[in-house]
């Protein structure tokens, strides 16, 4: 505090950081971010970590409490190797959809790495989890903590009762199945409160002890009729069995006839924790984007109030340009777009159409062009788009021509790709296009749903595979993920890959012919 | 104002059962690679972590993903330089088209597994009860010595004459008032009360008590013993001191010992020394190779040079007295050997080596082990009958007369711990009995 008062407004100096310095920087990061950049966040709660816990939740798909399965320790042996081969660094943080939000922080971190990572999760991804329209229909911010808190304890307690290997073949099959385990156009239910959970695992356990086998074999009570229409009901199963289905999870978890109780719980256990993720996978350009953004305004606002001193601006520079190096195609270090320089650029293209336009902005977002308020141009991008729609309304010229976009057409017949559209009058709207469809999730991922069930016969399960652009499906993975699935339905599983464009089947897979 | 929660001393290893988890799961993938690790390490380095490739059979995680070298997509990729729409790229050969974007090849990936999941590998089939086991993972005895004192520690290992000791000296650095002090005002108070009470005398008072109150202010505010003069005694585990250990291993190498002998044989010289290692704090190591004469070689030249010739097992006997005599005199080390062989010997020669063992090698052994090494199919053919080579025929009249030798045939890696059973029995220190 003495040091505070003899340099009136300097936030810290020095790189090594202790608690009050990091509670004084959030709070006047915090408070500029609500002044200038409008933003609206939940509360916060930093977690101090060392690089082994960072680590162990990067293996733990980056959530604090997760289930043990032995898909983790894998990755957990990959990470480490890649962080002690120096291949890669870890994140300087990591930050979870939670309220309240958490957000982890290295102790390597010096102390103006630390801001930097303050604005940027606690601050710019804080911001972006409230308020996307995809985060707050799709995920439960304030109950995804205490559900995996029950997932973990459940998956432990399945364990100790039905043994390690039961547990673990239904988990794998589920997780196989984690791509397909989302709703894509259907809004999800709430996750159930914890009462609610509470009160079906105890109806489950009642109907688990109080099982008669007698009661199986009485007689139907209301004579033929009934039967009749359960008959008509398996005859038509697309009524009864609300098909086609998307979400191949939600089918076996609802329908399969083979799951104990249990079972059913794990399969909706991943289900929900994919649903939970599917969200980050439409939003990691804006998410990133919009998290790099806030950092960067917040600080260099920071350095003119001179709130920050040159040495630690320089290092946080320093970071953010490391963060936002985007190689060309050519590069050896080139491994595809990255989100955080690509989301950058579009959200400083927007402040620049908002305050400058060219003649040529004007033509192309009339709308924004000269408006003056960036602010609210992107808080309402923010919060309404995703990815996909973000780029298709706002990748400008500017920034084709600045990137030096192309489009490449692959067939996979052809010895050659043909360059299609490159960056001039007749490319931009093509490769705006193009760019926005390769990060339309729902497009990118296989198309599989399951069709129909012959619940007359011999329960046969037929998946549909629609192919589009004749892109079909890898025939090693695809047998081994049926496998998975027939474990999970009991009875034969086929999948026939259908083009899209001609409805014509092209293949068609059963799990008979894959040896178990 | 956010919370800060400090995780930094949570206990580590959060994901240690994922761990075991994935070893459990890739198994016998791990198994081979530890085996295929053994049969070309060295002896010693079985107790030590090792480095394996990453498994790949049991631990793909499939799911359902495009194919690559199928149907049209298109790329968007940064950077153009010169190309004009319709430009012609020939596709990067023999790569498929995967398109840009290099993924780290899973190949590469090689792992650390800990000495205690090493061991538990190493150990999988070779039977050893779960005693045995656990009494050859744990590291060493240790015994806890003082050390010191420490200004942290358990209640039970307080110090009381250092901790009054630094309570006395800052007392008397801070000046507590002495429990005399207080007597001595509280004496006078006490006299000049029952006296007369004159002016001069109550102001006396008056003075005498607000002393009297300050100094026990004062005795209150510097305790009699603090927090900071608390001293506890400090321990250092240290290693329980052994004798030393040296072991003999003593192989027939004649061209009837092939991979699979060797392989066995190896195992059993392993078992042994994890043994010893575990048992006294310095181990050596002496390898005897023979045919029809013995030298002692390196590690490398025992396990896999071959040597054409007849077999004499008595001069490996011969060369390993010598060496005992020149370099580990029998009351200054403990003396184990292990002798595998697939019995074949000179006839005249078993008699011989009884003669050598009965007088002068079993004397000076701790411990002798023979296993000898037979095809699968004569297991059933020997049994348990006492006939079999004359090596074998020879051996069986020292194990009757010697508690401490031991012989067994091994066919599969399960059969070699019975030979040591009695080594590792309960009490495991061989009496050695005067003949």
């Amino acid at each position: 505090m003495a040091r505070l008062a003899t340099k009136p407004g300097l936030l810290f100096s020095g790189s090594d950081w202790d608690f009050g310095k990091l509670s004084r920087a959030h709070e006047a990061i915090e408070a500029l971010a609500i002044e200038e950049l409008h933003l609206d966040t939940y509360p916060v709660q930093m977690e101090i970590i060392s690089s082994q816990q960072m680590l162990d939740a990067y293996s733990s798909v980056g959530m604090p409490l997760m289930y043990r399965h032995w898909s983790f320790g894998k990755h957990f042996l990959y990470q480490e190797l890649l962080y002690r081969k120096g291949g890669r660094g870890l994140a300087y943080e990591l930050v979870i959809n939670s309220n309240p939000c958490i957000v982890y922080l290295m102790e390597e971190n010096t102390m103006a790495l630390q801001a930097l990572v303050t604005a940027h999760a606690a601050l710019g991804h804080n911001h972006f989890f409230k308020n996307n329209h995809l985060f707050r229909q799709w995920t439960d911010a304030g109950a995804i903590l205490s559900y995996l808190d029950f997932a973990k304890g459940y998956i432990t307690r399945c364990e100790e009762r039905h043994g390690l290997a039961a547990v673990e073949a239904v988990l794998d099959a589920a997780h196989a199945l984690m791509e397909q385990g989302v709703f894509r156009y259907r809004r999800p239910p709430k996750l159930s409160s914890e009462r609610q959970r509470e009160g079906l695992r105890e109806r489950l356990e009642y109907e688990e002890r109080s099982y008669n086998d007698l009661w199986r074999t009485l007689p139907p009570a209301q004579g033929n009729k009934k039967i009749d229409d359960r008959d008509r009901g398996m005859a038509d199963p697309k009524k009864s069995l609300n098909l086609p289905e998307e979400n191949l999870l939600y089918f076996l978890e609802k329908n399969s006839l083979v799951l104990e109780p249990w079972q059913r719980e794990l399969v909706r256990i991943v289900r929900i924790i994919a649903q939970y993720f599917y969200p980050q996978r439409q939003t990691q350009v804006m998410n990133e984007g919009c998290a790099t953004f806030v950092h960067y305004t917040l600080m260099n606002m920071l350095f003119d109030r001179s709130q920050i001193n040159e040495g630690a601006m320089l290092e946080i520079l320093r970071n953010h340009s490391n963060v936002i190096f985007q190689p060309a195609f050519d590069d050896p270090r080139y491994s595809g777009i990255n989100p955080y320089a690509l989301g950058l650029d579009m959200m400083q293209d927007i402040q620049r159409i908002a305050t400058e336009p060219t003649a040529e902005d004007r033509d192309w977002f009339p709308d924004i062009a000269g408006h003056g308020d960036w602010r609210e141009i992107l808080l309402d991008a923010w919060a309404n788009h995703r990815d996909e729609s973000f780029i298709r309304q706002y990748l400008s010229p500017t920034l084709i021509r600045k990137w030096r976009f192309f489009v490449l057409g692959d067939a996979a017949d052809e010895p050659h790709y043909q360059v299609a559209s490159i960056h001039n009058e007749r490319g931009y709207r093509k490769i705006r296009a193009a760019l926005a469809h390769s990060y339309d999730v729902g497009v990118n991922r296989p198309d599989i749903q399951a069709v129909d069930v012959d619940l007359l016969g011999d329960r046969h399960l037929r998946l549909q595979h629609k192919v589009k652009d004749g892109v079909v499906l890898d025939e090693a993975s695809r047998d081994a993920t049926l496998r998975h699935i027939r474990r999970l339905w009991g009875y034969e599983v086929s999948l026939a890959a259908v083009d899209a464009q001609t409805g014509a089947t092209i293949n068609e897979r059963s799990s008979r012919q894959i040896a178990e | 104002m956010p919370i800060f929660i400090d995780r930094r001393l949570n206990p580590k290893d959060k994901s240690l059962g994922n761990r075991q988890r994935f070893l459990r799961r890739a198994r016998e993938e791990l198994k081979r690679s530890i085996r295929d690790q053994i049969r070309s390490g060295r002896i010693a380095d079985v107790d030590a972590e090792h480095t394996v490739p990453m498994p790949e059979r049991g631990t793909a995680e499939p799911s359902f993903n495009d194919d690559k070298a199928s149907g049209r997509r298109q790329h968007i990729l940064p950077g153009n330089r010169h190309f004009a729409p319709g430009d012609l790229i020939p596709k990067p050969g023999g790569s498929g088209a995967g398109g840009p974007g290099n993924k780290v090849s899973e190949d590469d990936f090689r792992f650390v597994l800990s000495r205690e999941e090493v061991l538990e590998l190493f150990f999988e089939d070779l039977e050893l009860p779960d005693l045995v086991k656990l009494n050859l993972k744990e590291i060493l005895a240790f015994k806890p010595r003082r050390a010191g004192f420490a200004a942290t520690g358990s209640p039970t290992n307080v110090n009381v004459g250092r901790t009054m000791r630094n309570s006395h000296g800052r007392r008397i650095a801070l000046r507590r008032p002495k429990q005399e002090e207080l007597d001595a005002i509280l004496q006078e108070i006490a006299t000049l009360e029952s006296a007369s009470a004159g002016a001069a005398t109550r102001q006396r008072i008056a003075g005498l008590r607000e002393e009297l109150d300050r100094l026990e202010r004062r005795r209150r505010r510097i305790a009699f013993v603090d927090p900071v003069d608390i001293r506890f005694n400090r321990f250092d585990a240290r290693p329980i001191p052994n004798a030393k250990a040296v072991m003999f291993c003593l192989m027939d190498v004649s061209g009837s010992m092939g991979e699979r002998e060797k392989d066995l044989a190896k195992r059993f010289f392993v078992l042994l020394h994890l043994f010893l290692k575990r048992r006294y704090e310095r181990t050596e190591i002496v390898f005897i190779r023979h045919t029809h004469e013995a030298h002692e070689v390196d590690e490398d030249t025992f396990f896999y040079n071959t040597q054409s010739g007849g077999t004499i097992v008595s001069t490996a006997l011969d060369e390993m007295h010598r060496i005992i005599e020149q370099r580990y005199p029998a009351n200054e080390w403990n003396i184990y050997a292990a002798q595998a062989s697939d019995g074949d010997n000179f006839a005249t020669d078993s008699e011989r080596c009884i003669e050598f063992l009965d007088r002068r090698l079993m004397r000076l052994c701790q411990y002798f082990a023979y296993v000898e090494i037979i095809d699968e199919r004569e297991t059933h053919i020997f049994g348990a009958t006492e006939n079999g080579t004359s090596l074998w025929r020879a051996y069986s009249r020292v194990e009757l007369k010697w508690p401490n030798f031991q012989m067994s045939r091994i066919a599969t890696p399960a059969d070699i711990y019975p030979v040591f059973r009695r080594l590792f029995a309960r009490q495991p220190v061989p009496a050695r009995k005067s003949a």
